[in-house]
């Protein structure tokens, strides 16, 4: 496939909690509408990296960064508009949070707050992202109910229309798939398959096998160091470049 | 499968000596821990069943809105009622918005910096300070330094700064009880935290913020010394069941002055009146707190998670 535009590029990312340095500089670059898988076991630095890109880690006041960071070109560092930034990215987090507020709300949640107030304008986002994120058929007739009443299923698909909402570029999933059953799973899979022609994907993911299906390329991340990064057939392969990435698709460790 | 087990059903579940054991302290402890937990509802229904007994001979709705007679020694207690209500009011309506937005402040915008800590340690810390000593500040800085004499304002400025540091502690106890994943959800979707604040961590946190202010309000009534040294005072001339006898630049009549003067200072008092002022006290702060329970549980019923 064409790699010639890049959506993100990181050069040399660095990243520490307090004295503990978690992201011990990452160089790569995501292309437009890849998904890109980054797999690696638990504390190797997959959610602080995702953390990075939009930088809600300037929530977490021990965290410091170095490096660079470019978003469709522009350095999030010198970004005018963080908001604007956020929104470019879409995050769904890896335990379903609806917001306390009816399905429509957490939809529009988005929308509103960067200024939509135009019902009809709100009424067709909500209505086009969640047919996007396959919930529409299941809560048209209750728009209106909680959110946070939907089951741990729906709730993540909710949570992917509340990430499409703001119309992003970039759509960076986290484990989406760890507190939902293998049939919504894979309904959300085909939906992601889907949304690549529109958007670019980060794929973090504990289920390897996921990664292997999905992604065009992937990344071993493990304790904050790429191992490998290639396309997915070759991570996946008897010969990958590093016996780690064998060993840990294979569940050898881990 | 069947159950191939040989053994006869009663023989199987045959207590052991380890669990008849475990049994017995088990119900020890819950006949102990049940016996403190009632030992505590016992001294409040004694004291409350002792005051009405005493209170008797004077109760009746004339006693709240009849004024004092005969230096004390008969009537009612209106003026104080009153100026207890003026007093609670408007300390409360200083206290309740500077604490709340301090809180907000505290818990959703500041820094984990010592700047910041040290304005936390000082909160919790005035929230401990006698309320003697508020008193004495209440006299030195509103009466004397900021030239209000010895007023309502005074006072009601005193006891919001005692309950103050109290509705900031509980504020930001309400706040953080708001899962942090759902302040990341919005800011992800690129909300700011004003933003955050009103329409998710405000909304699911009321409940408490608004419980932790009323309970204070028993605590503005019930205090003495704050009003005494700042602005209330033994006697003041009030018409019967008139709503709004004082300004704010008067002194006024308060309960609790009221009940320690009656009780101690004035000779040869019929004995029902000071508890039948004790009675008022009581009854009004029991209503209070009875409208915040029942506000909590009405507003937890409409929270949504």
């Amino acid at each position: 496939m064409e790699h010639s535009e890049k959506a993100i590029e990181i050069i040399d990312l660095r990243l520490s909690y307090g004295v503990k340095e978690v992201i011990h500089g990452l160089t790569f670059d995501i292309y437009r509408h890849e998904i890109f898988g980054i797999i690696g076991p638990a504390q190797s630095g997959k959610t602080s990296l995702l953390r990075c890109l939009n930088r809600t880690i300037d929530f977490e006041s021990s965290a410091t960064v170095s490096g660079t960071i470019r978003v469709d070109g522009s350095d999030i560092r010198r970004t005018k508009d963080i908001y604007a930034l956020r929104r470019k990215i879409g995050m769904v987090a890896p335990l379903p949070v609806g917001l306390p507020l009816s399905i429509y709300d957490n939809v529009a949640f988005a929308p509103r707050s960067s200024g939509l107030t135009k019902k009809a304008d709100l009424d067709s986002i909500v209505e086009r992202c969640l047919k996007q994120a396959a919930l529409w058929e299941e809560v048209k007739d209750r728009l209106h109910t909680l959110g946070t009443a939907l089951s741990g299923g729906q709730q993540q698909r909710l949570t992917i229309a509340r990430a499409l909402s703001h119309q992003p570029r970039i759509l960076c999933l986290d484990e989406f798939s760890i507190a939902i059953d293998p049939v919504t799973t894979m309904r959300i899979e085909d939906v992601l398959k889907e949304l690549r022609k529109e958007i670019t994907i980060i794929l973090v993911t504990n289920l390897t096998q996921q990664a292997r299906r999905l992604a065009d390329r992937t990344m071993f991340l493990w304790n904050g160091d790429c191992v490998e990064l290639d396309s997915t057939e070759i991570i996946f392969s008897d010969r990958p470049a590093n016996s780690k990435t064998y060993e840990y698709v294979n569940g050898i460790f881990g | 499968m069947p159950m191939t087990n040989n053994l006869d059903p009663a023989q199987r579940f045959t207590k052991t000596e380890f669990v008849v054991r475990k049994e017995r302290i088990q119900s020890i402890t819950k006949v102990l821990f049940a016996v403190m937990a009632i030992s505590m509802i016992i001294p409040l229904l004694l004291i409350i069943g002792y005051l009405f007994y005493h209170a008797l001979p004077s109760l009746s709705w004339e006693f709240l809105v009849e004024v004092p007679k005969k230096g004390m020694r008969d009537g009612g207690i209106w003026p104080a009622f009153v100026g207890t209500l003026y007093l609670v009011v408007i300390s409360l309506a200083i206290a309740a918005p500077v604490g709340v937005f301090a809180a907000v402040y505290l818990n959703e915008y500041a820094k984990d910096n010592w700047f910041n800590r040290i304005i936390h340690l000082a909160v919790i810390n005035l929230a401990g300070v006698p309320s003697i000593v508020h008193a004495l500040f209440g006299l030195g800085a509103f009466v004397y330094a900021a030239e209000f004499g010895y007023s309502i304002l005074s006072a009601a400025l005193t006891l919001a700064i005692m309950t103050l540091p109290v509705i900031i502690a509980s504020t930001r106890e309400a706040l953080a009880s708001v899962p942090m994943p759902f302040r990341e959800a919005c800011w992800n979707v690129g909300a700011s935290r004003w933003q955050t604040i009103r329409a998710v961590v405000v909304p699911n946190s009321i409940s408490g913020i608004l419980t932790g202010i009323i309970l204070q309000v028993s605590r503005a009534a019930g205090e003495t010394a704050p009003v005494m040294f700042t602005g209330a005072v033994f006697y003041k001339a009030v018409e019967r069941g008139e709503l709004f006898p004082y300004q704010l630049n008067e002194q006024c009549m308060a309960l609790s002055m009221h009940l320690y003067t009656v009780a101690t200072q004035v000779p040869n008092v019929k004995e029902s009146i000071p508890y039948a002022t004790a009675v008022v006290l009581l009854c009004s702060v029991l209503l209070v707190n009875a409208g915040a329970i029942a506000l909590r549980v009405w507003l937890r019923n409409h929270k949504k998670w």
